[in-house]
């Protein structure tokens, strides 16, 4: 078996050729894409005698050279070379999902978070709990000098004082450890105001905010205590925020299910409304849930991206500086080997903390008791779980190693993998297939861009 | 004539030597790194 791992194909008038294991992307003319197939595998003349037909002669000999170039030069055909690391050997933790609140002033349909509560008791986070939580980072953060710190819930800004002291704390122990923290907040906005916009603006490096989309689109599975739609509440609230927020890094996120499968429309929407970064996301739920993606809908999901795609390059064209996050992909200088091959880091440099100051892999494992790694007072105690989320790697998901996007997808989301097929190691298919698409649109719109 | 026009830069082995300083950045909470952008100086 061929230990080389190559991806070709077409997208609108372009045909491109990824090579996996080198890392490299072609936009290729299509004699080279014509003539891959016997380039691998046959011979020079029958390959040339073969297209003769179609394309002449000096141009195929052209084309079977500039192939046999990038193949010297290691950039096609390259074969997959195990390189051996050792994943965080130290343990060393650089990034914490702190869960200041676990109560919600919404009710969304498809919460993992059972509307804030993680399947326990509603409760907020006790300041002293927070300030443990970050000496917990800051003490085993190693060498690290960025640490990330994003309030979570349930709704943080339910426990809006807590977080503005644990911000403040921060920056005292940034002296105390030379650190930077990088504090970033999850909201669904039905908080906000003057007052805490300013502040979130001036100490947050990234602020998501959670909007469907499509007035009925959102209000159909994201709403209030009493019932009511959130649109109307929150859409003024993020644009005065996104309006005095500057250059600063923010991202409109809304969830997709299967009640809005033209969910470019609602990306749409985001730009009439004024945000430019944005970011929407497929749910993943139980699948006996009305609002599941299915396997078929994957075709109309795939037609969704393709009128992204068609957006974005029109947005590229202008120079407008909309962004679509998925389809975000620096070619240039993207993540390292490493990070591509280990993923978030979840359970290991990553982790979870609830508001009683249990330590999970994730925000996605609060609640389930077997994942529970430890707790602030006693730091980690289950290394079996550790080891286990560090040992998850594009290496050892065995259908990610014959992939071609492993190192764009680094193996995919430990939850989703989890919840859909009770291992970590077994990646959920319907990500897969979406991430794949996405990246050929990514792919697509750089090639675009370059020009 | 230019009949392949490489896209990417480095490859991925030659941003091995350096690799995984641990300080890039760990939008959404849900479902890749390939989007991430690198924050070793030195790569």
């Amino acid at each position: 078996m061929a230990d080389y791992l190559i991806h070709k194909f077409q997208y609108k008038d372009r045909y491109f050729l990824l090579d996996a294991e080198s890392g490299a992307v072609h936009l290729v003319e299509p004699i080279v894409y014509d003539m891959l197939d016997g380039f691998i595998g046959g011979a020079k003349e029958d390959t040339i005698n073969a297209l003769s037909d179609k394309y002449d002669l000096e141009t195929l000999e052209l084309a079977w050279e500039e192939l046999s170039t990038v193949q010297e030069n290691g950039l096609f055909l390259q074969e997959y070379v195990p390189f051996n690391f050792e994943y965080n050997p130290d343990n060393i933790i650089k990034a914490m999902c702190l869960h200041v609140a676990h109560d919600c002033n919404l009710r969304c349909t498809y919460c993992f978070a059972s509307q804030g509560d993680f399947q326990g008791t509603r409760c907020l986070m006790e300041l002293d709990t927070g300030k443990k939580a970050l000496e917990f980072l800051a003490k085993n953060s190693g060498n690290r000098y960025n640490l990330e710190v994003d309030f979570f819930g349930g709704e943080p800004m339910m426990n809006w004082d807590v977080v503005k002291e644990l911000v403040a704390y921060g920056r005292e122990l940034e002296t105390i450890y030379n650190k930077n923290f990088r504090f970033t907040i999850t909201t669904n906005g039905l908080l906000l105001n003057e007052d805490n916009i300013a502040f979130i603006n001036e100490h947050m490096s990234n602020v998501v905010l959670s909007l469907d989309g499509r007035r009925e689109v959102n209000d159909r599975m994201r709403s209030t205590v009493s019932g009511k739609g959130s649109y109307d509440l929150i859409v003024p609230k993020f644009q005065m925020l996104v309006g005095l927020r500057g250059d600063k890094d923010y991202y409109i996120r809304g969830t997709f299910t299967s009640n809005n499968l033209d969910f470019s429309e609602d990306v749409k929407l985001y730009k009439e409304l004024g945000f430019n970064k944005t970011s929407m996301e497929p749910v993943v739920t139980d699948p006996r849930e009305p609002y599941a993606l299915h396997p078929h809908h994957m075709d109309e999901i795939m037609r969704q991206y393709d009128k992204l795609t068609d957006m974005m390059e029109e947005e590229l064209k202008n120079k407008s500086g909309f962004l679509f996050f998925h389809f975000m992909l620096d070619l240039n200088q993207g993540p390292c080997v490493v990070k591509r091959s280990v993923g978030c880091g979840a359970g290991s440099e990553y982790i979870a903390v609830t508001p009683e100051g249990d330590i999970y892999p994730c925000h996605q494992f609060v609640g389930e008791e077997e994942y529970k790694l430890g707790n602030l007072d006693s730091g980690i105690a289950n290394n079996m779980i550790r080891d286990k989320f560090k040992e998850a790697n594009i290496m050892t998901k065995s259908s990610c190693s014959s992939c071609w996007a492993k190192y764009y997808c680094s193996g995919g989301c430990h939850a989703n993998a989890y919840y859909n097929n009770g291992n970590i190691l077994i990646p959920y298919e319907p990500g897969c297939e979406m991430e794949k698409k996405r990246l050929e649109c990514s792919i697509y719109l750089s090639s675009i861009e370059k020009e | 004539m230019k009949l392949i026009r490489t896209l990417t830069g480095k490859s991925l082995k030659e941003t091995a030597a350096k690799g995984g300083c641990g300080e890039c950045q760990t939008a959404c909470k849900t479902s890749t790194v390939g989007n991430q952008k690198c924050e070793n100086e030195e790569q």
